[in-house]
């Protein structure tokens, strides 16, 4: 095996009254979490897939960010967004009959109903636990209707929005590496959690806007990367666990963390009841969805405080250092352990930002961060494993590449994109674009 | 509680065809990982590639066991074809490039562009009749083995499954032993000491990875066979997963680790699933945080901490020597 | 004093001298790494069948030198060639077949393999080494013939006691021959050790001497890597000193250890300018 890929720290005893905070607030959240949880467990909804039919042997193509909403004699009960995949699921809090309608104004241009006097479908019956799937027959366009500047631009914007959710995402998981070797296949689930957890505080029991919600996310994400380090990382590599080893305990922690997840919350993709009802808008000539704008204002935002965190303050240095060179660090008199507890707690509670924003502009579900991963990896392979930039870097040319090239390839394959830019990239310059060739021996 | 069912189901399941299938492919994962230290994490690739091959061949006019020989002929291709770029990798670049390369081919083989081969989405079924038609034993009828009853159809892919797995066994156990089995040793423990011997490294990972994929892709054939039925859902990398975990608890690196890491593997999986459902109706607690689907997972989370525990507790798994634990000590 | 050693008796002691009957010359190579210059030899013989002696301070080159002629690195540029061959680019392990092996600084046993195992893997003719052979059988004579060849090496080095032995159990020194030992297995015409002395304590460091003039009697020739001066005066032949990736001088062990350059780069390298690391 490659030495190079092993780091190792000397040993030291961990007090135990670390490792009993860090076991005392996982409990606490988990009991935070469980007590919301019946109000989110059992539920039935109404939901279904919006596409547009196109060419003979060609597929459906899916339309995104048009808005259904579902009323019950007169009044609102829930709307919801179709996503990138067209998409859509509102929960309705009791079996009956409900009436959905489709907003035709939120159409993209060129695409319409097939018979625009059924925009709305009454009476529709959703037994206990169920969720009813509806259809709206889409016509008119196939490629004609939309302009390639509409569709250039709008795939442009959905691109970066992809593109900062990665980036958010896997920052973590490339300084995670960089400081402790470390390739975290369960990075995936703390992305996962994040959306969840805010979803528990927002459409669950405090019923708190999403911006509020997001708070115990983010606190929850942090303490819980805080804690996987004080708890399972930091006393395997003491014990002199390799990190091969290591990145397999990973995938069975990515695996567990996820059927818990799915368990718990069922399979069934949820929106945040806020913004499920954002439909696109038109600006200079193409149509785009406000709250992907946001994300990724807001994203861009977050990357520069961590990028300023990195460079100007004490503990961003401290952990450039310990990622280039540990043992000059430590004796420099850095106090590693606590730098690599700090990455986790960064990385960890990145992620759930970007499990926040992932659950915002698409859906929350509990194979998301997996769904995420290998675009997650493609991005910090290709930015640079270990480089903080090189995964912001990353994360925005494997998004848009992503987008875009749908207007290429069938929309199934858009992913498949992303992990053959991974390959290439492996294989041809395996330190990614922004890292540094290593030395043999 | 029912415990005599749910060990009767799990006793089932331990020897039945997926478990078959899960020896078959943890004897190809162990010849890569357990013996030559190479983390494939694509492997669901081979077992894939072996079943598609055989069914697509079927669906398109030739005989079951040119499919057979086609699907196997494609992994040892897609080994080649895996290995030649990535082999020179670090070994969690491996890992990263594996299971990647393995999502691209599964979602192509569920694209609508290569539906006509491959049945996109839906697959392909009913191609395995000739293999169905050999059965001497009657599809329908009921047979006692024990207090477990088995049907024909069943039971005639038991005992050929099973035979299949001990021949494979041996043919590796063969390999093993002999001074190319010691050289895939020597690059498990130190590739770079190994080439400073004068001994071409790449061409053996090479081998172990394309030979451990046909092996695999047995594995895939055998399923697809019972079930009469290939989709690109049942290859997702969670069996790759399983697979290692199979190899990890019977024994890395040993010949009859796959087998019994397989058995005990499907037995405790069908017995905690048992025992979950029965908890989830009957036990008040269970059912008040878990509904039935719920329950059925709760096997999957178990497969992951399990898989953390060998690896913290006990890295040789059952058959293994702890002296010589697996991957990079 | 051996053929090798006598012959050069009457060669300059200067850095890139010619020898009379050099088995490695190299030409020309350089590496950098970053902006660092690691490697930069322009002209380095190695007079066939002597021992010698590579020195330098702490971040001189010497390892990086190893990986570049062994084929475990990449030279930006230069040639070199065994017995006039050219191997530059070759794959490692044919520049071992070639008969240019070397060893490493932190030693490679291959811990889970038996220490008989470890030697009998260096056989360069086992026919089982194929896959085809080892499907379809008729190995059994080669492994024999590679095993008593082995054994025989194991007791040359004192080893064969420990055949049926773990490596990974070996000590330090015993690490240290059993890599001499699979070395030799190879049949190598140039050893390469890479600071072959070093975590071995004292009453072992006599007995690889030994086995290192021995090699040499044998008709091989080694380069060897050291710190220790001397162990340096007592075995070599020849000494090369590297100094910031260039040879900086050459010559018999006596002639170096008064030479004022030689001195200059030892203290020189620690004294002002910043450190330079490894």
């Amino acid at each position: 095996m490659d030495e190079r890929s092993s780091r190792r720290y000397p040993f030291r005893p961990v007090p135990g009254t670390v490792r009993i905070r860090a076991f005392a607030l996982i409990a606490l959240f988990s009991g935070l979490i469980l007590q919301a949880l019946p109000a989110v467990a059992q539920e039935q909804a109404i939901g279904g897939t919006l596409s547009q039919r196109a060419e003979e042997g060609e597929d459906p193509v899916p339309v995104e960010g048009v808005v259904i909403t579902v009323t019950q004699d007169g009044n609102e009960v829930g709307s919801a967004t179709t996503d990138a995949e067209g998409n859509w699921t509102v929960p309705v809090p009791a079996p009956g009959d409900y009436d959905v309608a489709l907003d035709a104004s939120t159409l993209p241009p060129g695409v319409t109903l097939s018979d625009p006097e059924r925009s709305e479908l009454t009476d529709v019956n959703v037994r206990p636990g169920q969720t009813r799937r509806v259809i709206f027959q889409l016509g008119g366009g196939g490629a004609g209707g939309t302009s390639t500047w509409d569709r250039v631009a709008s795939l442009v914007v959905v691109g970066l929005k992809l593109g900062a959710i990665i980036a958010l995402s896997s920052v973590g998981l490339s300084l995670i590496f960089g400081v402790t070797g470390l390739v975290n296949f369960s990075h995936a689930e703390l992305v996962t959690l994040g959306a969840f957890i805010a979803y528990v505080f927002h459409a669950g029991g405090p019923r708190w806007p999403l911006v509020v919600a997001a708070l115990p996310a983010v606190l929850f994400g942090v303490t819980f990367g805080w804690g996987q380090e004080k708890v399972l990382w930091g006393p395997l590599r003491r014990r002199g666990m390799g990190v091969l080893t290591m990145m397999v305990v990973s995938i069975g922690l990515g695996f567990a963390l996820r059927f818990l997840i799915l368990a718990f919350f069922g399979g069934l993709p949820r929106a945040y009841p806020d913004f499920a009802s954002q439909g696109a808008v038109a600006f200079l000539g193409f149509s785009v969805v406000p709250k992907h704008v946001v994300a990724i204002v807001a994203a861009l935002v977050i990357l520069g405080g961590v990028g300023l965190f990195l460079e100007r303050t004490l503990a961003g240095t401290a952990l450039r250092a310990v990622r280039d060179n540990p043992d000059l660090a430590e004796s420099s008199g850095i106090a590693v352990d606590r730098v690599v507890a700090l990455t986790w707690a960064l990385g960890a509670g990145l992620a759930a930002i970007g499990g926040v924003f992932f659950g915002v502009t698409e859906s929350v579900q509990w194979s998301m961060g997996f769904d995420l991963l290998l675009l997650m990896f493609a991005a910090v392979v290709l930015g640079g494993l270990g480089t903080a930039y090189g995964a912001m870097l990353g994360g925005f040319v494997v998004g848009i590449s992503v987008e875009m090239s749908t207007l290429f390839f069938p929309n199934e394959l858009k992913n498949a994109v992303g992990l053959v830019l991974l390959i290439i990239m492996l294989i041809w310059r395996p330190q990614g674009l922004l890292g540094v060739r290593e030395r043999i021996g | 509680m029912d415990w005599s069912g749910a060990i009767t189901n799990g006793i089932i399941s331990a020897l039945g065809p997926v478990a078959i299938a899960y020896a078959v492919s943890a004897i190809g994962l162990n010849l890569q990982f357990g013996f030559t230290g190479l983390l494939n994490f694509g492997h669901v690739a081979f077992m894939m590639v072996g079943a598609y091959g055989t069914a697509a061949t079927v669906e398109a006019g030739g005989s079951l066991w040119l499919g057979i020989g086609v699907g196997i002929l494609a992994a040892v291709v897609l080994g080649l074809l895996l290995g030649l770029p990535t082999l020179r990798l670090r070994a969690d670049y491996l890992a990263i490039t594996t299971i990647a390369a393995a999502e691209t081919l599964r979602l192509l083989v569920r694209s609508p562009v290569t539906r006509s081969v491959t049945g996109g989405v839906f697959g392909i079924q009913g191609f395995a009749e000739e293999f169905h038609a050999l059965n001497p034993f009657g599809a329908s009828t009921g047979y006692a083995i024990g207090p477990l009853v088995v049907s024909g159809r069943r039971l005639f892919v038991m005992i050929v499954g099973w035979t299949v797995v001990l021949i494979l066994a041996l043919i590796v156990r063969r390999l093993v032993k002999s001074p190319w089995g010691r050289l895939l040793k020597a690059i498990r423990e130190d590739e770079d000491a190994t080439r400073s011997l004068g001994k071409n490294v790449f061409v053996a990972k090479l081998q172990a990875l394309a030979l451990g994929g046909a092996l695999a892709s047995v594995g895939g054939v055998l399923l697809a066979i019972e079930q009469q039925n290939v989709s690109p859902d049942s290859f997702l990398p969670q069996v790759t997963f399983i697979i290692y975990v199979v190899v990890i608890l019977g024994g890395a690196g040993t010949i009859w680790g796959p087998m019994l890491g397989a058995v005990i593997f499907q037995f405790f999986f069908y017995f905690v699933d048992s025992v979950m459902r029965q908890a989830q109706a009957n036990v008040s607690w269970v059912g008040a945080i878990l509904d039935s689907a719920g329950a059925a997972q709760i096997r999957f989370v178990l497969v992951g901490l399990g898989l953390m525990a060998l690896l913290v507790f006990r890295p040789q798994g059952m058959l293994g020597s702890r002296r010589e634990a697996l991957v990079d000590g | 004093m051996a053929d090798g050693a006598a012959a050069l008796t009457g060669v300059a002691p200067r850095p890139g001298v010619a020898k009379p009957d050099p088995i490695l010359v190299v030409e020309g190579v350089t590496r950098s790494f970053g902006g660092l210059q690691a490697v930069d030899v322009s002209h380095l013989e190695v007079q066939r069948n002597t021992v010698t002696a590579l020195i330098g301070p702490n971040g001189a080159g010497k390892t990086t030198l190893f990986n570049l002629l062994t084929g475990f690195d990449q030279a930006d540029s230069g040639s070199w060639s065994l017995n006039g061959g050219p191997i530059v680019g070759i794959p490692a392990y044919q520049v071992a077949r070639r008969g240019m092996v070397r060893t490493f600084q932190l030693t490679r046993a291959l811990p889970r393999l038996t220490v008989l195992d470890n030697v009998v893997l260096a056989d360069p003719h086992n026919p089982g080494e194929s896959l085809w052979r080892a499907l379809i059988g008729g190995w059994r004579r080669g492994e024999e013939e590679a095993t008593v060849k082995a054994k025989a090496l194991l007791e040359r080095f004192g080893l064969e006691h420990m055949a049926d032995e773990y490596a990974g159990s070996l000590s330090g020194g015993q690490r240290k021959l059993l890599e001499l030992a699979r070395a030799m297995m190879v049949e190598p015409e140039l050893i390469m050790l890479d600071e072959p002395m070093a975590g071995i304590n004292p009453a072992l460091t006599q007995q690889l001497l030994t086995h290192i003039t021995g090699l040499r009697d044998e008709g091989k020739t080694v380069i060897f890597v050291e710190h220790d001066m001397d162990v340096v005066q007592e075995i070599s032949d020849w000494v090369v000193v590297l100094a910031e990736g260039q040879v900086i001088a050459e010559g018999t062990p006596s002639s170096i250890a008064g030479n004022p350059d030689v001195i200059e780069a030892y203290l020189g390298a620690h004294r002002g300018k910043a450190v330079e690391d490894e």
